[in-house]
């Protein structure tokens, strides 16, 4: 009895020792937000990639994230926490991130980073982006169809070449429907603020817009345009939810499948520091079912989207001429080249406005 | 049988003295409840907030640098709320100080500027707090405008500039258009205490702070002054002690404590220009400076309680997956305990026994 009952505590304890083992062999794999998880746009989806990640992945790994980080000094703490938790794979989700990603990065040379929309790399630091301005291209060309006033509203978080650029996508392709198409454009200096993203949509549809789109995360704008009666584009994530009746289509991203392939690069041993930017054809984002349109315009954006997923079609493709009337020199043969979009600092001609601090 | 609240002769000392204790053994008896209902193991929750955070030498100098800018703005604001100067613009004059000094940094960027970048940047930032802090402080004096309006709306003004700057003729040419300036040179930076870690210069600048407001608060002329035209009016006045001049003293002392806090963020952890330095410093050193009762070493332990609950906050939601929402919970909590308990020092509960004759008289 006696023997049984020690050999009973020698297998639990046996038993314990096994379960704590494989927990601490678990890949630690951390992520830093900047919004709240309940966002529904930005981070939200990245959770959503998350998600997909552990349930792939889920005997593997162990994932730890933290939300609401504010891009300054807090966000380089936040980061090293994650470290020193044991996080061998940290992915920190937004521009801002990108100094103190790097600081941290070069001071604990054996964890690998993964920044998302960044430029600067280290050999344990990678970068992962989206073309954005594909999608942009698609709406561009769908809100030149569906705008009755001829002017569209668009909401900017920050003036950087990922946001320029998706305005210049945006026009160029309007231009091919509307040569007289006018933006506006409002620069909400924020990737995430329900109240200033509707008070900006309020004020584009009081200056004549009838189509609104954005670059901020939440579907306060959609939300507006809804109630206003106008029509909108989602951002981020499927806001169909908020404007039954307003969404054109919207920009989905899925980050899930880039994450999978990252962590399962980390668990061989094989990941390497790279640059990834994924398009249309990679599926980092998909466009929402194409809503609220008349079946020609729908055909139409899913021909774009076809020619465009296959190569044929480039946003950027030449001659592209910028607000001071210049031709934009040509880099990459027939179009622009990647590094061009990725530092565009100007707006194409037929934009109304001044790029801020030009 | 009623409970009411009876209002004291005079301040019970010892509550002063105990009431924040009472108000933190609450906090904790209230978030063990909110643990247990989220699920979660309150006393290995309690330890990711107040012990772990305590234990390795990261931590602690993550805790100092994130008290830092709360307890040099606190010091100033309790100066001012001492000598019943409402002071809300706290948080304006720091963005205004980081500005003036960045100001500096940005001009002597890449040429051979000397040591003598950093102290002027210090000086001229604390300078432009004091100055900022200062408008509201007039308005007062002569003007008798609400000195807790006009120092808060000066916030939002502060926070417009630093934006226009940093989007306009400072941005970094190299950002990508990104709001921020290029990183400040080595002589335009705090110096680092421990190398390789986060912990910086400034922190002992704040306990200088620290000692000075209590050698003025304890042994001066000045610091009696303030605590009895606060305390006192009518007697200051009767004493000859000018009101007036000390709203203008008292602002001017913490804006540019305030105005020195940014500087030294900015040209600390965060190392340029941009917005969003301050995640609401000036704000949260308002709670700082009463949950340490106005009173300079109170301060200093207040200051590192909360940040304490900041990085604890932090090490709670990697270690347990506890939200950031129940952190934001805990510290409203705190608030609401420190405030209630306050109560108690100048008012104190009673039982009350109805006369039951008198009743029964007056419904007859």
């Amino acid at each position: 009895m006696r023997k049984s009952l020690l050999a009973l505590a020698a297998g639990l304890l046996l038993a314990g020792s096994v379960s704590a083992a494989s927990a601490a062999d678990k890949l630690k794999v951390g992520f830093v937000y900047l919004g709240p998880i309940g966002d529904l746009g930005w981070t939200y989806q990245h959770d959503l990639g998350r998600q997909a990640l552990v349930k792939e992945l889920g005997d593997k790994i162990e994932t730890t994230y933290l939300e609401n980080v504010p891009e300054g000094p807090d966000s380089e703490r936040a980061i090293e926490q994650l470290v020193r938790a044991g996080n061998k794979l940290i992915f920190t989700t937004s521009f801002g991130y990108m100094d103190p990603t790097l600081k941290v990065a070069k001071k604990y040379p054996n964890v690998h980073f993964e920044h998302a929309t960044g430029y600067k790399r280290n050999p344990n630091m990678s970068t992962y982006s989206a073309k954005w301005y594909q999608g942009r291209y698609i709406q561009g060309l769908i809100a030149a169809k569906m705008s009755k006033s001829g002017v569209l509203g668009y909401i900017g978080s920050f003036p950087i070449p990922e946001v320029v650029s998706g305005i210049n996508a945006t026009i160029l392709a309007a231009q091919t429907i509307n040569p007289n198409i006018k933006v506006k454009i409002i620069w909400a200096n924020t990737w995430f603020d329900p109240g200033k993203e509707a008070d900006a949509a309020k004020a584009l549809i009081d200056q004549g817009a009838d189509v609104i789109m954005q670059h901020t995360d939440s579907p306060a704008a959609m939300q507006i345009a809804s109630e206003r009666g106008k029509l909108a584009f989602g951002q981020d994530s499927e806001m169909i939810q908020f404007g039954p009746k307003a969404q054109l289509t919207s920009i989905i991203n899925s980050w899930g499948p880039y994450y999978i392939e990252r962590v399962k690069a980390e668990l061989a041993g094989t990941w390497k520091s790279e640059d990834t930017w994924g398009g249309l054809d990679s599926r980092m984002f998909a466009m929402a079912p194409y809503t609220n349109m008349p079946d020609d315009v729908k055909k139409m954006a899913e021909d774009a989207q076809a020619a465009i997923t296959a190569g044929k079609l480039h946003p950027f493709k030449c001659p592209i001429v910028g607000q001071d009337g210049k031709p934009v020199e040509c880099k990459g043969g027939g179009h622009l080249d990647d590094g061009q979009i990725l530092s565009m600092n100007f707006y194409v001609k037929g934009i109304d406005d001044k790029l801020p601090g030009k | 049988m009623q409970l009411v609240l009876e209002k004291r002769s005079e301040r019970s000392g010892t509550i002063a003295l105990v009431s924040p204790l009472i108000a933190i053994g609450l906090t904790i008896v209230t978030m063990v409840i909110l643990f247990a209902i989220l699920g979660k193991n309150p006393l290995l929750a309690l330890h990711a907030y107040f012990i772990a955070p305590l234990t390795d030498g990261y931590s602690l100098q993550e805790i100092a640098v994130k008290a830092t800018p709360l307890v040099m703005i606190a010091i100033g604001l309790s100066l001012c709320y001492l000598a019943n100067a409402w002071n809300i613009g706290a948080e304006g004059q720091f963005l205004i100080g980081a500005v003036a000094g960045s100001w500096i940094a940005v001009k002597t960027q890449g040429t051979d500027a000397g040591a003598w970048v950093l102290p002027a940047m210090l000086v001229l930032a604390a300078a432009a707090g004091a100055l900022y802090a200062l408008i509201p402080a007039i308005c007062k004096v002569k003007f008798g405008a609400s000195e807790i309006l006009t120092s808060l709306m000066l916030v939002y003004v502060a926070d417009l500039f630093l934006d226009y700057l940093v989007r306009g003729p400072w941005r970094d040419p190299h950002g990508f258009n990104f709001p921020i300036t290029a990183e400040f040179d080595p002589v335009a930076t705090v110096p680092l205490l421990i190398e390789g870690g986060r912990l910086h210069l400034g922190s002992i600048i704040a306990l200088l702070v620290v000692a000075a407001a209590a050698i003025l608060l304890g042994r001066t002329i000045k610091g009696f002054e303030i605590r009895v035209v606060g305390a006192a009016p009518r007697a200051a006045r009767f004493g000859g002690f000018n009101a007036n001049q000390l709203i203008i003293l008292t602002f001017a002392v913490s804006g540019a404590l305030a105005g020195l806090a940014g500087i030294i963020e900015v040209a600390g952890p965060v190392g340029h220009l941009q917005p969003g330095i301050s995640p609401g410093y000036g704000f949260t050193a308002i709670i700082v400076a009463f949950l340490g009762r106005l009173n300079p070493l109170g301060i200093l332990i207040a200051g590192l309680f909360l940040a304490l609950t900041f990085i604890g906050g932090e090490q709670a939601q990697i270690a347990m997956k506890i939200p950031l929402d129940v952190t934001k919970v805990f510290q409203g909590i705190l608030l609401f305990y420190v405030l209630a308990c306050d109560s108690l020092i100048l008012y104190r509960f009673k039982l009350v026994f109805p006369n039951r004759k008198v009743v029964a008289r007056g419904a007859g």
